[in-house]
């Protein structure tokens, strides 16, 4: 019997539980859209804003969202961060942009990646577009975007971002 | 103290699996409900919000926090969760509207406990480093404290048997339950054992769903014109973790909240008790000292759909409903949380 | 109208990177004697226990209260559970409070903790969770561009978040029990350390802390009976909105705005900055010390910043209101626990038993706790006066 032993300060428990998530009504209606490369807002029945990726619900009235809408995948960057750190799980290397941004005819933003760009050019306002996968690989996922790239386009207003028409900006601006 | 007044309740029903719904789009129709039984258009409307929930029942940190998507909270609203069964987010309204920082409070919970496996899951909730290793599941243990009641001549099978055979003949007078039929003593006690002694039909089943309930002060339930029923009396203990240190044939910890909450003050006429396993029915009853004029789990209890999280609240609802139907003068809702009956809350309801 | 209730007992462990000489209950425990011993009490005077953690799946282990009972001596008596996510802190204060307040109870303990070393949060923060895109960057990746929101529209310069990185850890030094000692730290240095999510740096962000911070709330009577002096709750307020919704202003949140004006209210406070002594505020990324100095009304929109280089919020340049005397989050960070940490050391101050990072002649504090996508907010208001 030995009397002095290394005092334990830990064990390793793994914990492994298995979950069959489910996105939801509204998510899904959403998720079955972008396999098909189309973009799927939700209008609020009462205070009309669009909500994209739709979460069947409008946080704000909390009410129920039906009415889906089409949305182009031009965007705008509401703000941004370079992640120079990795992420546990997260198969993207550092660094990389991630933004804020919010389709042409959505009034709230969703995070997504950046790429094709100068790092250093990257400001609030700026214009974007998706660049989707290959169709083939097209799943029930946002992943099928594979990240956003500039735009040749004028920046927006700050004022103006999350209030653009469906048309986008430079629809806007021609009228 | 100011008396407290339930004046709303809702549930949905408990369905085995919710299917497509999200969690926002499970509560939602539940509050939709209880803001009309009183009038209301949404959370904005009363001075306080508590909910209860589990982040391991969806399987994601901060799970909770969907649900304030329900609310309609803009602008910003005074709101606070319990990961409890929201049988506590009630008590925690109680104190706010005893301090006289509201005069009305919303209460409700959710699980969606389909996406994982319940028993397992649980086994998580145990002493991290010397039982849950061991991913000891929670009907495991409830069938140690049943064969400790066999054994010792506490209860009998049959009596048992006769817990499951009641709650699937009263659930079938309630549209929200889930398990409900014709079974007889018998037909119980001629069913195979699942975990021994225990039978599939002495375990609850697993149900998705939420619950909500609305309260205030007697005051405000008379501006609101409503019926409502009031809240004598309501207090919750918890004892040991340590199995071993416990007299698992008993409840200590309900014994001693009913006794402050009340409960012998006068007769109960109604009680709803919060036990997932047919055995710890009998445990209960024993320890909140009710007799044969007691109605006991008229709804069909937990036996007959347990909404994880908000079972607890939902028994209190059921009493609510029987007082504010004229079934009922005084009745009794317990609520558990914890392996073989840790932790209980025990409520007095009584007609206004 | 509430009862009074008073902080009468104050516990806390050393915040450090790992404490593997105790268990969970061990942690807890070690707070909560602290805090005890502090009031001057044993645990048969505690009526009830409430518990706050960040999420169970930080440790991984579920309602931690029904294992903590017994390090917590709550056999037999009641025990709740809060969980309002990095507000959490302060939220179980607040819950704490008003078992106090409404009547209901004499002297209740409660208690917040985290271990992060038995976990890792940035796991749990950015779980996978499927149809979603695999970019959850931590709480940094969610607050960087709010930050960067903040700079551009209050054009304020570079190096404000830098100081007030310097600043709290210069305060934290003169806290023995803060995580982080770094008496020697500098501009330079803070600037040089590595971008972890542009325009957040490294030295500009909580560290990672095991730790548990306790307290003992008791009513009027008992108060008064106290060894030491209580500090006695003037105000308590929580407000929460949707972490996402159409137009919702996220870099000065109006749940923040709206918490503020009601615990100002309830404290008689109408001008923060001329009425508190000192403020403990939830500051985990250093640009939030001016975000939140003109979210809380410390300044107007735009100039939180000018109060921060003007070094109005620091112990070492005698500021009139200092922030975060104890060092703050950036100085020490057991997620679960810190928001109560603010709140006990607020209740330290104008106990005027806060040592060497005492703010001098302390009569009215602020307690700040936030959580979420800023969007759940606590807070209260102590004083070294019933009223």
């Amino acid at each position: 019997m030995a009397d002095q032993q290394d005092t334990i300060t830990g064990i390793d428990v793994p914990v492994y539980l298995k979950y069959n998530f489910t996105a939801g009504a509204g998510p899904a209606r959403f998720l079955s859209q972008v396999k098909n490369g189309k973009l799927t807002g939700q209008r609020c029945p009462r205070c009309q804003q669009v909500y994209i990726p739709p979460r069947g619900s409008c946080a704000a009235c909390g009410v129920a969202t039906e009415e889906e809408l089409v949305l182009p995948d031009k965007a705008t960057v509401q703000s941004f961060t370079i992640v120079s750190i990795p992420i546990p799980n997260n198969p993207i290397k550092p660094p990389y942009i991630i933004a804020n941004l919010v389709l042409d005819g959505a009034n709230i933003s969703f995070i997504h990646l950046m790429s094709e760009c100068v790092n250093e050019d990257v400001r609030i306002g700026q214009r974007v577009q998706a660049v989707w996968k290959p169709e083939e690989e097209w799943d029930y996922s946002m992943d099928n975007i594979r990240y956003f790239k500039p735009l040749d386009e004028p920046d927006v207003p700050v004022a103006q971002i999350g209030k653009l028409p469906v048309s986008g900006w430079e629809g806007m601006s021609d009228a | 103290m100011r008396d407290i007044a339930i004046v709303a309740y809702h549930q949905s029903r408990a369905v085995a699996d919710a299917g497509a719904c999200n969690e926002v789009e499970m509560i939602m129709p539940v509050l939709n409900e209880v803001y009309g039984q009183v009038g209301i258009n949404n959370a904005q409307d009363v001075d306080f919000v508590c909910s209860g929930s589990c982040d391991y029942m969806q399987g994601a940190a901060f799970a909770f926090v969907a649900g304030v998507d329900a609310l309609g909270a803009v602008p910003p609203i005074k709101e606070s969760h319990v990961e409890m069964d929201a049988a506590w987010a009630l008590y925690e309204s109680i104190l706010k509207i005893r301090m006289g920082s509201a005069e009305s409070a919303l209460i409700y919970g959710f699980g969606k406990s389909s996406p994982g496996e319940l028993p397992i899951v649980l086994s998580q909730q145990l002493d991290p480093y010397y039982l849950a290793p061991q991913w000891i599941d929670t009907v495991s243990l409830a069938a140690m404290q049943a064969r400790l009641l066999l054994e010792q001549g506490v209860i009998t099978e049959r009596d048992m048997a006769a817990v499951v055979s009641r709650s699937r003949r009263n659930a079938r007078q309630n549209p929200n339950a889930q398990l409900a039929g014709d079974i007889s003593v018998d037909d119980v006690l001629a069913e195979e054992t699942y975990l021994s002694p225990l039978r599939r039909v002495d375990c609850c089943p697993v149900s998705d769903g939420a619950a909500a309930m609305i309260i205030c002060t007697e005051d405000k339930a008379r501006e609101w014109g409503v019926p409502y029923a009031l809240i004598r009396g309501i207090d919750h203990r918890i004892e040991t973790h340590h199995i071993g240190m416990r007299d698992l044939t008993d409840s200590a910890s309900t014994r001693l909240a009913a006794e402050r909450a009340g409960v012998g003050d006068g007769p109960v006429d109604v009680a709803e008790l919060y036990a997932p396993f047919s055995h710890q029915e009998l445990i209960l009853a024993r320890a909140l000292g009710l007799g044969e004029q007691t109605d006991i789990n008229p709804s069909g209890g937990v036996l007959a759909g347990n909404l994880m999280m908000a079972s607890g609240l939902a028994r209190v609802g059921e009493v609510f409903n029987r007082i504010v139907a004229g079934e009922a003068q005084r009745g009794v809702a317990h609520a558990t949380s914890g392996p073989c009956l840790q932790h209980n809350l025990v409520t007095v309801v009584e007609k206004a | 109208m509430a009862n009074l209730a008073a902080v009468v007992g104050i516990g806390q462990t050393k915040y450090t990177t790992k404490r593997d000489d105790v268990s969970i209950a061990g942690l807890v425990r070690e707070a909560a004697q602290n805090a005890l011993d502090d009031a001057g009490i044993g645990w048969d005077d505690i009526d009830a226990v409430i518990l706050g953690k960040a999420p169970d799946m930080f440790e991984g282990v579920i309602m931690p209260e029904i294992y903590l009972t017994d390090a917590l001596g709550c056999n037999g008596k009641p025990m709740l559970r809060v969980h309002t996510a990095g507000s959490v802190g302060g939220s179980t204060a607040l819950v704490a409070a008003s078992h106090v307040q409404s009547g209901a109870f004499n002297r209740v303990l409660t208690v917040a903790f985290e271990k992060q070393s038995e976990s890792n949060a940035m796991w749990a923060l950015s779980n996978p969770q499927p149809f979603s895109t695999h970019l959850n960057a931590g709480a940094g990746g969610y607050f960087a561009p709010i930050i960067r929101e903040y700079m551009r529209r209050s054009n304020a310069p570079d190096d404000v978040g830098i100081k007030v990185a310097v600043k709290d850890r210069l305060h934290g030094a003169r806290n023995p029990l803060a995580h982080l000692q770094r008496p020697d730290i500098t501009m330079e240095e803070v600037k040089e350390s590595f971008m972890l999510w542009d325009p957040i740096r490294f030295l500009e962000s909580c560290p990672s802390s095991d730790g548990a911070c306790a307290m003992v709330i008791a009513n009027e009577e008992l108060a008064e009976q106290s060894a030491k002096p209580p500090a006695w709750i003037r105000g308590v307020a929580m407000r929460s909105e949707p972490t996402m919704y159409a137009g919702r202003e996220e870099v000065n949140p109006q749940a923040g705005k709206d918490c503020a004006a009601d615990v100002y209210a309830q404290a008689g406070i109408t001008d923060p900055r001329r009425d508190l002594d000192c403020a403990e505020v939830y500051v985990p990324f250093s640009w939030y010390e001016p975000m939140w100095l003109e979210n809380l009304g410390f300044a107007p929109e735009g100039e939180g910043w000018k109060l921060t280089m003007e070094g109005a919020t620091s112990l070492d340049e005698g500021g009139d209101i200092p922030w975060n005397p104890s060092g703050g989050v950036l100085s020490s960070n057991p997620i679960g626990a810190s928001g109560m940490i603010r709140f006990a050391e607020a209740a330290r101050q104008v106990r005027g038993d806060a040592g060497d990072h005492q703010v001098e002649g302390a009569r009215l504090a602020l307690g700040h706790a936030y959580g979420g996508g800023a969007q759940f907010f606590a807070m209260w208001v102590v004083g070294a006066d019933k009223a």
